[in-house]
């Protein structure tokens, strides 16, 4: 076995999730390199190459790679992808966007967000928002994967001594141009990696109240998330959402307030070792998956339990 | 401009997925169905692309068996012109799926595809890209805003770091998210428009393409559940459990 695995990077560091993805990798067995496409991001390579496992890194630093446009950066994965037998990346919108397109042109399915290798041709997948466990079996040659990162644990960040390989290829499709990013504010906690987290739903009523979150998440050292409710209704950007189609988080604790505790929210966060709920509705769904629950007014429970911190 | 607005039938996301005994599948017998909602959003950001003028007929498509026809008469009932069932009984993979829409894309004409970004049941988010990558149209997934101006587009992506804004030359696939739009809710006289709208069926056999499954799925179980919690009476308890029992602040 040989697996090539898609890192995601901004030029300058290393995702998180990649590392993730590489341990999936290494429970795959087999030799393990990385691609690193982008522009002027030989640092992303020295870190990648640092990564414990890795045998080499293939590193693709051209302009038409700075921005991952899927349409240039899946003809690069197509061309490297050939002679191994795993492709891998990990479950987020960088991987999710690019892996099908090079999958297709490959004429290749993908698994979608593994959660577990059982061996190297046989995977399981959550379907139907985590309510369902597939263990699914692949006939590819080339198995193109993306890997839900909370059900890996990341790869060691220092200890390899890959070698790093520049490469060319891929196309210039000219096909797309990115115009700009509206990013999250980088003063708080991020959300996929946080320890614990603080989330409001449709219960918080604005987007001025989750004032009180992000009080209480300052205290804990704890990010804000939010459900899709809270999102649509526009209280919070979509960055926050958990959920089915938001992000999947596992922290050590996951405060739900005045969230009720729809399918596709608890698909995000059930993971959570340690889950309380406050919720002034007793029926509320979000109950049956708690560890602890709160019957109360939030209004009155969050500037309490702020105080109690 | 003619639209193709891909669409699938799925369990109706307010009911729980219920495996079944022999862990061959989920049971889908006598539950209710409905289109994915995204897809919802897909055909929604269709019609208002109509009413700005910048499309003029919406093609709603599918890929299913017998009852499909129903998910795409509610298409037709939200306002798209007219509809095409590709006919199977079998379960098709993303990528054979995307082999289909691509052939009914280059039958048709379009100038652009919108698919809904995930399908609420396999959760594999993955058609719209690969329809893309066959057709070698543009790709913009996650859609919140779209704006077309010739024979380029703007768009707004929903990405796990915030928004990003990309332009893509036409004709692209596009895959719509939740915050691009609130689909319309439709009315019975538009039920009845709907049922003289034509639908046009299409055997999968008859196009002759390679659509066999690449996955063999073993076996589908349940998840295990979390043990039940406790309900505790003040948040002078729940910070003292949080500390002393749970240990996890």
């Amino acid at each position: 076995m040989t697996n090539l695995v898609i890192v995601e990077h901004d030029n300058n560091e290393v995702g998180a999730a990649t590392l993730h993805a590489v341990t999936a990798a290494q429970q795959i067995g087999g030799d393990i390199d990385l691609l690193v496409a982008g522009e002027n991001c030989a640092s992303v390579a020295e870190a990648a190459a640092k990564i414990a496992g890795v045998s080499s890194v293939k590193v693709a630093d051209d302009a038409k790679f700075a921005h991952h446009m899927a349409e240039n950066l899946a003809s690069l994965i197509v061309e490297v992808a050939t002679g191994y037998s795993h492709v891998l990346a990990s479950a987020t919108t960088f991987g999710k966007n690019v892996m099908p397109r090079a999958a297709a042109l490959l004429d290749k399915a993908q698994i979608s967000e593994i959660v577990e290798v059982k061996s190297p041709d046989t995977f399981v997948r959550p379907i139907y928002a985590g309510n369902a466990l597939a263990t699914v079996q692949s006939a590819d040659t080339i198995k193109m994967i993306t890997v839900r990162t909370i059900k890996f644990e990341p790869a060691a960040s220092e200890g390899g001594s890959a070698s790093i390989e520049a490469i060319s290829g891929g196309v210039d499709a000219g096909l797309s141009s990115w115009v700009s990013q509206a990013l999250s504010n980088n003063d708080q906690v991020d959300l996929t990696s946080a320890k614990i987290v603080v989330s409001g739903g449709r219960g918080m009523q604005s987007g001025d109240n989750f004032a009180m979150l992000h009080s209480v998440a300052a205290k804990l050292g704890a990010a804000v998330g939010a459900s899709r409710a809270a999102v649509d209704s526009g209280f919070v950007p979509n960055e926050l959402q958990v959920g089915q189609t938001g992000k999947v988080i596992a922290p050590d604790l996951y405060i739900a307030v005045g969230i009720s505790g729809a399918i596709q929210h608890l698909a995000g966060m059930k993971e959570s070792k340690v889950i309380v709920a406050i919720n002034n509705d007793s029926e509320a769904p979000i109950f049956q998956v708690a560890d602890y629950g709160l019957v109360a007014d939030l209004f009155e429970a969050v500037p309490e339990l702020d105080a109690a911190l | 401009m003619k639209i193709l607005v891909c669409v699938k039938r799925v369990l109706d996301p307010q009911v729980k997925a219920r495996v079944k005994a022999d862990e061959s599948g989920v049971d889908l017998a006598n539950v209710k169905m409905t289109m994915n909602p995204f897809c919802e959003n897909a055909l929604e950001e269709a019609l208002r692309l109509r009413e700005a003028g910048v499309v003029e007929e919406i093609i709603v498509a599918s890929v299913g068996g017998g009852k499909t026809e129903e998910t795409l008469r509610h298409g037709l009932a939200m306002g798209a012109d007219r509809a095409i069932q590709v006919v199977t009984e079998e379960m098709l993979e993303p990528l054979a799926i995307a082999k289909v829409l691509k052939q009914i894309a280059e039958q048709e004409g379009v100038g652009m595809v919108i698919a809904g970004k995930q399908a609420i049941d396999d959760d594999s988010n993955q058609t719209a890209q690969m329809l893309s990558a066959l057709l070698g149209w543009s790709q913009a997934t996650y859609c919140s805003q779209i704006k077309i101006d010739g024979d380029m587009a703007t768009v707004t992506r929903e990405v796990d770091a915030g928004l990003e804004t990309i332009q893509v030359k036409m004709p692209a696939v596009m895959s719509a998210d939740l915050r691009l739009n609130e689909p319309r809710y439709v009315k019975l006289p538009d039920v009845m428009k709907a049922k003289r709208k034509p639908m046009d069926k299409i055997e999968l056999a008859s196009l002759g393409l390679d659509t066999a499954n690449r996955l063999t799925t073993l076996k589908v179980e349940e998840p295990e559940g979390r043990a039940a919690g406790v309900i505790v009476s003040s948040v002078s308890e729940l910070v003292d459990k949080l500390r002393n029992e749970a240990k996890v602040i």
